[in-house]
């Protein structure tokens, strides 16, 4: 017994060299028949993305887009790629924002966000978008907006504006005017962020009206294109009509008046070019603005790291378009992190929750993933992991698939209420960079301690194929349908079977298609679909967007114990 | 004091001053150091920095950039030697090589000129009485006169006694300097003038001689070595027959089609003439050949060590430069005239920084990439220059002699051209591409050689504007070009970025850039010029898309032509494989920055082009009159008049008001001692005429405008 121990002890090898053992293996069983049709069905799935994908990347059509061009104008993508530095990579956010959500099409919601460097400074870019509806605002370009800065305010990134706007879309004035999270909030972050050292930067590249003359006005340096540029605050109709003076839009708010007598703009751009190597040379001259206090945002990063074993492009295959289907959220940890290597926590215990630590590009990384419903033990588990990743500073990732907390009494009385708690109270209160990627279901309590939207995770996707909502369609038209029944029965009206069945099938439908991704993304309830091949690379960028914030001590609330 | 000299006479050359600069410094200090003599450098102000003072044991400053206060001032260059302790001055080819002044100075100051004496360099020098003495020794001669008499009646008569066409000619000097060809006697007064000008200029001495011009000539010439022995062997024959503005480009040995019964006859006659005037050391008998008749004429004797000896070594297997020196250290000739051998072919092209489209005129600038090709025993590259050196108007403005040797004339030629394919210069034009063309043309392939060969075919070798046809052609390999380049670029980038991450950001600067859903995309604009149109700038787009495959797919301009998918490999600062349509290639790019733009060059295979990119973006300043300086310098008014090169105002023949005729010469520049008239490019007044003469002039400055009537 004694030599076998001994072989066995000498066998295991422990070396300084962590090979092998922590490698998640490729488990998909690629030649059954729901993987099959699963795939069949996700090619689809990834069709209809790339194409509304490339419907907005078209903006407001060729016919608005040669009428913008012939001003001399970028449309904003381009302006943004010659903002940036060359051969980087551009984190756009909420490509599909405004998706079916008003009865004109609103490509992108109007406005281009998202997070690059220049000069090796990472920046917030907001760009109007002109050539759908002049750029004007509508309610979800201001949430659009805001969230940017949102974004840029919690990553401590500088704000790039490139202002070509007709100001707030005035039929929807009652959406985009008044509320605390509407158009003027706007002003108020830039003011907020400057305070804070986070620089804002304005470059008026078309018209800049009303609310909008604000934008340049309180950023700390602005750019203006002669020509095109113009920040006023009534235009000249409303001048005219104002005060009678008749003025050309130059004359009234031009580059020249701006730069050389009102001071409202620091810097004359010949044309667009100009104004965005103006731009190029504001950041270059940033210095430490923004980065006070930061932690050393390369701490602990590789700049060398493996690529996953497994093709990342087969995540497209494994994503569940059937929610009801299981599958092993390893699979999709081994094709998102580096080397498939995945230090599991727990393991054996909670095991409908997955958690442990992983990098990601080179970046230290908790996973939280969904394996099914959330149990007592599970939530824990979930509790207790978060808590290592605050204490150690390790940013979280949730890869949500859930459709709840298990229920029933046996549960209930377990205290799953408790246990949840804990879990939604760690997440909450963890300060820590949190990126959730919604691959499949994300349902009920579940998307809370999930780290959902209203758990303000530093930045939030859902694959094409999730689904978001309260409960799943089926589950709530079958509550629904037993309070009517009910109701019915004490009012003494008989309801047949059929009618039951059409209402039951009314509610489905309507819960479908509120649940779909599309549904959110166009009203920003996430940062954007991303192509599940994609989602290593953007978790990667996540991170590193994230890590230039100052390190703050976590300190949880009340855990009822 | 005699004493010490026949002390010093049994002395070996120890320690050598080369009074040059360039690539024969260079060359004259390789087979010094081969046979442990050490070498001293002297140099201007000019080349402080250059490869013929790094490349000296020591070096020695002898006066500011111009040549008549450094490189000819002999005073400074013998104070030089006997600063260094030197023993022995070479004077290489130019300056001072052949000014008997000078070698009889050396040898007064007890210093061994590396060269043949003074009284041989005197007699030859003087191209009248070289020619007396030639026809004493029965040297044939080409009709003409060479009498002292220089007045300009006389000239002219005995011009006509001649007859048209007649060459003017220095007396002194050589390189084609100060030579004019008359046609007609209208022409002969100011050609005549112009001759004495330029002679006095260079040479000093303003003596002119006319000759009978010989329409369809070759040049053909003989290298002859003497010892001070009094033994005298020639080395065959070079024929230097393609020239442009009475400068050689490429030259050869032996002579194509030439039968060894002449050969000799040739050689005999050169040994003659060498003998005549008693020489030693390294020294060319040119000869006119004159293909109609068959018939060869002495021209002159070239006192000193040729630009285009190397091929003579390549046929010969010997070191002309070790025979100069064991010849002045006293020995006797290494080999006798049997004892020569022959072997093969070799050829040399002469790469200068010129301006072939404008009439071959010299170019200045800095060499911002050179690469020329690898060495080998049969391939010579002579250079006295280095990347990040300045091509100045003080000096000539050769880069480099590519010297190759085959086995026979054409596995010779092929190897030429190989070779200029892929020497590499960028920052200033040069006449590579031309010598290419020249190289590969029919009639040069064929061995039919006359010193008119580039005019004769200038159809074939110069580029004619206004050729749609070519133009198109042009175009589309430009483009194909351009995506190359612009796929390297981005590949380019990409390594660079890895190596350093701005910012340390390296997930932001992957390869591919990251775009969520959709490729990342690029824009380049280029600007290309087209030599076969008039308006000859265009305009190139590039849509580079970065294909997740690490790939680029190009689209070129608006007409959406077939996107090209390339795949690059970056090997290393300049080069790259690249595939493209199923073949894949080396592909080397060069590129800096001069005038707000960026001027990047592709080399592939026998494709070379140029293009430039606005840097615009991050350079640009803000000031209005930025723009509005840009576009004055552009587009003059018509009729302006600017400097076709840098240089030196000679001579202002017109004042401001003056009425013109269209083509009357309004201006005299100097520019690397060759003259170029400016001439009224309408008729009209004269305007804005400020330049005065002595004063130097900047490439492309104004010079006068002439205002149509």
């Amino acid at each position: 017994i004694n030599s076998a121990m001994l072989m066995s002890s000498s066998n295991r090898g422990f070396s300084t060299q962590s090979q092998g053992h922590n490698v998640l293996p490729d488990d998909i069983d690629r030649t059954s028949d729901s993987f099959i049709r699963n795939s069949k069905e996700m090619e689809s799935v990834m069709s209809q993305l790339y194409s509304r994908i490339h419907q907005v990347t078209e903006g407001g059509g060729a016919e608005a887009i040669k009428r913008h061009k012939s001003r001399n104008k970028m449309l904003p993508r381009e302006r943004i790629d010659r903002l940036l530095d060359s051969s980087s990579s551009f984190l756009e956010l909420s490509q599909l924002a405004g998706h079916e959500l008003y009865e004109e099409p609103l490509p992108s919601g109007g406005i281009i966000t998202g997070i690059g460097p220049i000069h090796g400074k990472l920046c917030m870019f907001i760009a109007n978008d002109a050539t759908v509806k002049g750029g004007t605002y509508y309610p979800i370009t201001v949430k659009k907006h805001l969230r940017a800065q949102e974004i840029a305010a919690k990553c401590r990134l500088p704000c790039i504006y490139l202002v070509d706007s007709g100001g707030a879309f005035l039929p929807k004035q009652a959406e985009v005017f008044p509320d605390k999270e509407n158009f003027g909030r706007v002003f108020y972050n830039q003011a907020l962020m400057s305070s804070e050292g986070i620089p804002q930067i304005a470059l008026v590249l078309g018209s800049c009206t009303a609310g909008g003359a604000y934008i340049p006005a309180m950023a700390d340096e602005s750019v203006m294109v002669k020509g095109n540029g113009t920040i006023f605050l009534a235009g000249p109709p409303l001048v005219k009509a104002a005060t009678g003076e008749e003025v050309s839009s130059e004359d009234l708010g031009g580059a020249d008046v701006h730069c050389k007598v009102s001071g409202v703009s620091d810097y004359f751009a010949q044309d667009e070019l100009h104004a965005l190597s103006i731009g190029r040379n504001i950041v270059k001259n940033l210095h430490m603005a923004g980065n006070e206090g930061q932690i050393g945002n390369l701490q602990g990063v590789n700049s060398e790291y493996k690529e996953p074993l497994y093709d990342v492009k087969e995540l497209q295959l494994i994503a569940p378009t059937d929610l009801k289907r299981s599958f092993d959220i390893r699979s999709i940890i081994a094709r998102v992190v580096d080397g498939s290597e995945f230090d599991e926590f727990k393991q054996l215990y909670g095991t409908t929750l997955v958690t442990g630590f992983a990098r990601i590009l080179g970046q230290p990384v908790g996973i939280i993933g969904n394996n099914g419903v959330l149990f007592n033990e599970s939530a824990l588990k979930g509790a207790h992991f978060v808590e290592l990743c605050s204490q150690r500073n390790i940013p979280l990732v949730f890869l949500q698939n859930i459709t709840g907390f298990m229920v029933g009494s046996k549960s209930e009385a377990n205290g799953i209420a408790k246990a949840g708690a804990k879990m939604v109270m760690a997440v909450s209160c963890a300060k820590v960079p949190k990126i959730t990627i919604v691959v499949g279901g994300s349902f009920g309590a579940g998307n809370y301690a999930m780290c959902g939207r209203a758990y303000s995770p530093n930045f939030m996707f859902f694959w094409p194929n999730a689904k978001i909502g309260v409960m799943g369609g089926a589950q709530a038209a079958g509550v629904m349908s037993e309070i009517e029944k009910s109701k019915k029965k004490k009012e003494g009206i008989q309801w047949t079977k059929e009618e039951e069945e059409k209402s039951k099938a009314k509610f489905v439908e309507a819960y479908e298609k509120e649940s779909s991704a599309y549904y959110s993304t166009a009203r920003l309830w996430d940062d954007g679909i991303i192509d599940p091949a994609d989602t290593r690379k953007i978790i990667g960028l996540c991170i590193s967007a994230s890590n230039n914030r100052i390190l703050e001590i976590t300190r949880f609330g009340v855990f009822r114990m | 004091t005699d004493l010490s000299n026949n002390e010093k006479s049994n002395r070996k050359i120890e320690k050598l001053l080369i009074a040059n600069r360039g690539e024969i410094a260079c060359r004259i200090m390789r087979t010094a150091k081969k046979l442990g003599i050490q070498t001293v450098a002297v140099y201007s102000d000019a080349d402080r920095h250059s490869l013929h003072v790094k490349s000296a044991d020591e070096a020695v400053r002898i006066g500011p950039p111009p040549a008549r206060s450094s490189y000819l001032n002999a005073s400074s260059i013998i104070e030089a030697a006997v600063r260094t302790g030197a023993q022995a001055i070479h004077p290489g080819y130019g300056f001072l090589s052949e000014n008997a002044d000078f070698a009889q100075l050396c040898e007064n100051n007890g210093f061994t000129f590396v060269g043949p004496p003074a009284s041989a360099i005197r007699e030859m020098g003087d191209k009248s009485a070289s020619k007396r003495i030639m026809g004493a020794a029965g040297v044939p001669l080409v009709p003409g006169y060479h009498g002292h008499e220089q007045d300009i009646d006389v000239m002219k008569s005995e011009a006509d006694k001649i007859g048209y066409p007649i060459l003017i000619k220095p007396t002194h000097g050589g390189g084609g300097k100060g030579m004019r060809i008359v046609e007609n006697p209208k022409e002969f007064v100011d050609a005549f003038l112009g001759a004495q000008r330029e002679a006095a200029a260079s040479f000093g001495v303003n003596t002119i001689l006319l000759e009978k011009y010989i329409t369809r000539p070759r040049h053909i010439e003989v290298q002859v070595f003497g010892d001070k022995q009094g033994n005298v062997v020639y080395l065959y024959e070079r024929d230097c027959s393609v020239q442009r503005r009475h400068q050689k480009i490429i030259e050869e040995a032996p002579a194509p089609d030439i039968v060894s019964d002449f050969r000799s006859r040739l050689g005999q006659a050169a040994v003659s003439a060498a003998k005549a005037v008693g020489y030693h050391n390294a020294g060319t008998v040119e000869f006119i050949v004159d293909t109609l008749t068959g018939e060869f004429y002495f021209m002159e004797m070239n006192t000193r060590l040729q630009v285009e000896h190397p091929v003579t070594e390549m046929i010969v297997g010997q070191d002309l430069v070790e025979w100069q020196i064991r010849v002045a250290n006293g020995e006797s000739l290494p080999l006798g005239q049997q004892q020569i051998p022959i072997s093969g072919h070799a050829f040399e092209a002469r790469i200068y920084a010129e301006n072939v489209p404008r009439g071959f005129l010299p170019a200045t600038g800095v060499l911002e990439y050179y690469r020329p090709i690898p060495v080998s025993p049969t391939i010579r590259v002579e250079t006295g220059v280095e990347e990040g050196d300045t091509v100045s108007m003080h000096y000539d403005p050769m880069i480099a002699k590519l010297v190759v040797w085959g086995e026979n004339r054409s596995s010779a030629l092929v190897k030429l051209k190989d070779s200029l394919s892929k020497f590499q210069v960028a920052g200033l034009p040069t006449n590579i591409e031309f010598l290419y063309k020249l190289a590969n043309h029919k009639a040069f392939e064929n061995g039919e050689l006359e010193t008119h060969f580039i005019d004769h075919f200038k159809d074939d070798l110069f580029v004619t504007p206004n050729d749609s046809v070519s133009a198109e052609k042009t175009y589309d390999a430009a483009k194909h070009s351009a995506a190359l380049l612009a796929a390297c670029i981005c590949e380019k980038e990409y390594t660079l970025l890895k190596k350093n991450p701005p910012g340390g950001l390296s997930v932001w600067y992957t390869h591919t850039p990251f775009r969520p859903n959709y490729n990342a995309t690029r824009t380049i604009e280029l600007e290309w010029e087209n030599e076969y149109r008039d308006n000859n700038s265009e305009h190139l787009t590039l849509s580079i898309i970065y294909l997740p495959n690490g790939n680029y797919l190009i689209k070129t301009g608006e007409n959406s032509l077939p996107t090209l998918e390339v795949t690059v490999t970056h090997l290393g600062d300049h080069d790259f494989r690249v595939e493209a349509d199923g073949i894949s290639k080396n592909v080397n790019l060069a590129s800096y920055f001069k005038d707000e733009s960026e001027h990047i060059h592709i080399w592939h295979g026998l494709e070379h082009h140029y293009f430039k990119q606005k840097v615009g973006i991050d350079l640009l300043d803000n000031h209005e009159t930025h723009h509005h300086r840009n576009h004055e310098s552009s587009s003059h008014p018509p009729g302006t008049v600017v400097a076709p090169m840098a240089g030196l105002v000679v001579k202002v023949l017109v004042k401001n008001g003056m009425k013109v005729e269209e083509g009357q010469p309004m201006l005299v520049m100097e520019a690397m001692k060759m003259e170029h008239v400016l001439k009224a490019p309408t008729s009209g007044l004269v305007s804005g005429l400020q330049v005065t003469p002595g004063q130097q002039v900047s490439d492309n400055s104004v010079l006068f405008n002439v205002k149509a009537a």
